[in-house]
């Protein structure tokens, strides 16, 4: 397939998976909002007022770059996840797998709709946050990296989940019990230095700090691990998921019999 | 670009699935293009595996094939720019709406946005489905999905066509419009191959035919030499008087199958006036009369009987 002939295919695929997302904007856009209005309140407002400050900021504003990071995770995950099962579940998704579309331009197609809706979650809860919060924006290179690559990270991390899925209920074991607990012991409530010996040692193989603490640092300018090093891991999780799920659709894995 | 006389060049294809079934075991066929081709067999027989290797839902085992010139080993996208296919169940996302089904699958054949809407408005218009451009699929009926599922298929104009089964489920007055529809879409020089169940509808459609069985061609002919083959038909006889048994007529056998109806089967190079004649000597009193069978479906099955007794 020619270059150009692919380029609109992946124009078709990412604005078919846009469209999808935002026809059912009750279900994908708001319940998020939702959610992170409930922590502002309870964590931010409530509880953080109590805590006092954490590095020179205030509880509202510690934890909301990792709040906004945490939706972004969420939302670029479920897009591809539920989306890609959906297809292969009903078998719509043989409409591209007859067709002369590349393995790879379907993989950046799903990809990028998924990154696209976890992006534009965090932009709404961004703006949400500045409803109860001053937000600095200490480093805008580091932030958009991470947030960029963290879309792609995850959005990619569903797409293999839905390939391996063969039911509604695997799509939704790795952001239940995966994901999430990671994401609430990755330090998006908390400073890892706050934490005793072992538990602060057993954080750092926790992926998703690396990507709250580089986020934060992003905004806040404060961090508990390297940023750099977090980047570079993001990367480096990006270049072996991006591999594996391209591998699996070459190898067709419970796609193609 | 090639431009072979063939559209299909299969030769010795075999698929072993990993359980170790054999769906085809060598089979071999050209398909002309331009031909209307019907490829039948009986369930399980390896139509849609042959199928699903065409279009590369079905990794093959073994065995060359050529689409429309280009070897699927080596050139399968060139290859499938050309193909569309009507699958056998339908495959629609439910929650989209005709519309953007359409749009969607010419996209992923690259064409052009404004190229595809005005297709898309074409096919639907075509198929009568532009009433329900906007509806979601879960609200068309089975026979708007079928017709839906061809449109997709055309919708990047393919010069070959395969249709796995395209009418089972359509009522018949929907089934006899698709036809016309298939006609229509082979005169203007699209290649089609068909997998039916209905043997009519081979009959009716195509020029040229493969019967498939247990994973092997065991004819690959024209409907017309393969209907020259004909041995005998059976005819059911409607009577005006009911029969207690049927009468012994010269030449032809004759059963009892109810109190009003009769079989009569007429062998090759027999004059079914004779039969008429004999009747008429026992006061006999014919009503109606009608095919037992498709006349091709009485070929089917004795061709596949046949085989089954060779396994």
């Amino acid at each position: 397939m020619q270059l150009n002939l692919q380029w609109v295919a992946l124009c078709t695929i990412v604005r078919k998976e846009v469209k999808r997302f935002t026809r059912i904007w009750v279900q994908t856009l708001i319940p998020p909002l939702v959610t992170m209005s409930l922590y502002f309140i309870v964590f931010g407002k409530l509880i953080g007022e109590r805590i006092g400050e954490i590095s020179g900021y205030s509880y509202m504003a510690f934890v909301v770059p990792g709040l906004i990071i945490m939706s972004v995770i969420n939302n670029a995950y479920s897009n591809v996840v539920s989306s890609f099962f959906s297809a292969k579940l009903n078998r719509s998704v043989e409409e591209i797998l007859v067709s002369p579309t590349p393995n790879h331009v379907i993989l950046w197609g799903y990809v990028s709709g998924g990154a696209i809706r976890g992006l534009l979650v965090g932009a709404l809860v961004t703006l949400l946050a500045l409803l109860f919060t001053r937000l600095p924006l200490h480093n805008i290179a580091v932030t958009f990296t991470v947030v960029f690559l963290s879309a792609l990270l995850f959005a990619l991390a569903g797409f293999i989940n839905a390939i391996f899925a063969n039911s509604f209920d695997d799509i939704s074991i790795v952001p239940n019990f995966i994901i999430t607990p990671l994401t609430y012991f990755g330090g998006v409530f908390y400073s890892v230095d706050l934490l005793p010996g072992f538990w602060q040692n057993l954080s750092y193989f926790n992926p998703i700090l690396y990507i709250v603490n580089a986020f934060r640092y992003g905004f806040l300018g404060i961090s508990d691990v390297n940023v750099y090093a977090s980047l570079a891991g993001i990367i480096a999780f990006l270049v072996l998921l991006y591999g594996f799920a391209w591998y699996l659709l070459v190898t067709a894995h419970k796609l193609r019999n | 670009m090639p431009d072979p006389a063939y559209a299909l060049e299969i030769s010795n294809l075999t698929k072993t699935y990993g359980n170790g079934f054999e769906a085809l075991k060598g089979i071999s066929l050209n398909v002309e293009k331009g031909d209307m081709f019907a490829l039948l067999g009986p369930n399980g027989a390896g139509k849609s595996t042959t199928i699903g290797i065409l279009c590369s839902l079905v990794k093959k085992s073994s065995g060359n094939v050529k689409l429309l010139g280009f070897d699927i080993d080596t050139h399968f996208s060139s290859a499938k720019q050309g193909l569309g296919i009507v699958p056998q169940e339908i495959n629609l996302n439910q929650y989209e709406k005709p519309f953007d089904i359409l749009v969607n699958q010419a996209g992923y054949y690259g064409l052009k946005r404004n190229d595809a809407l005005e297709r898309t408005e074409y096919f639907l218009k075509a198929l009568q489905l532009w009433g329900k451009h906007d509806a979601q699929t879960r609200f068309l009926s089975g026979g708007m999905k079928r017709r839906l599922m061809i449109a997709r298929a055309l919708v990047h104009k393919p010069e070959l066509l395969i249709l796995d089964e395209p009418t089972a489920g359509v009522d018949v007055e929907s089934r006899r419009s698709m036809w016309e529809l298939i006609k229509e879409i082979n005169a203007q020089g699209t290649t089609i191959i068909l997998t039916t169940h209905y043997l009519e509808e081979a009959e009716q459609l195509c020029r040229n035919i493969a019967i498939i069985d247990h994973g092997k061609i065991v004819k690959n002919t024209s409907v017309k030499a393969l209907v020259a083959e004909l041995t005998h038909e059976t005819f059911v006889l409607d009577l005006g008087q009911p029969l207690k048994q049927a009468p012994a007529l010269d030449n032809f056998s004759l059963t009892l199958r109810d109190s009003h109806t009769l079989e009569l089967i007429v062998d090759e190079g027999q004059n079914l006036n004779d039969a008429f004649i004999q009747l008429e000597k026992f006061n006999i009193h014919v009503l109606s009369m009608r095919n037992k069978t498709n006349r091709l479906e009485e070929l089917f099955v004795d061709l596949v009987k046949k085989k089954a007794g060779e396994h």
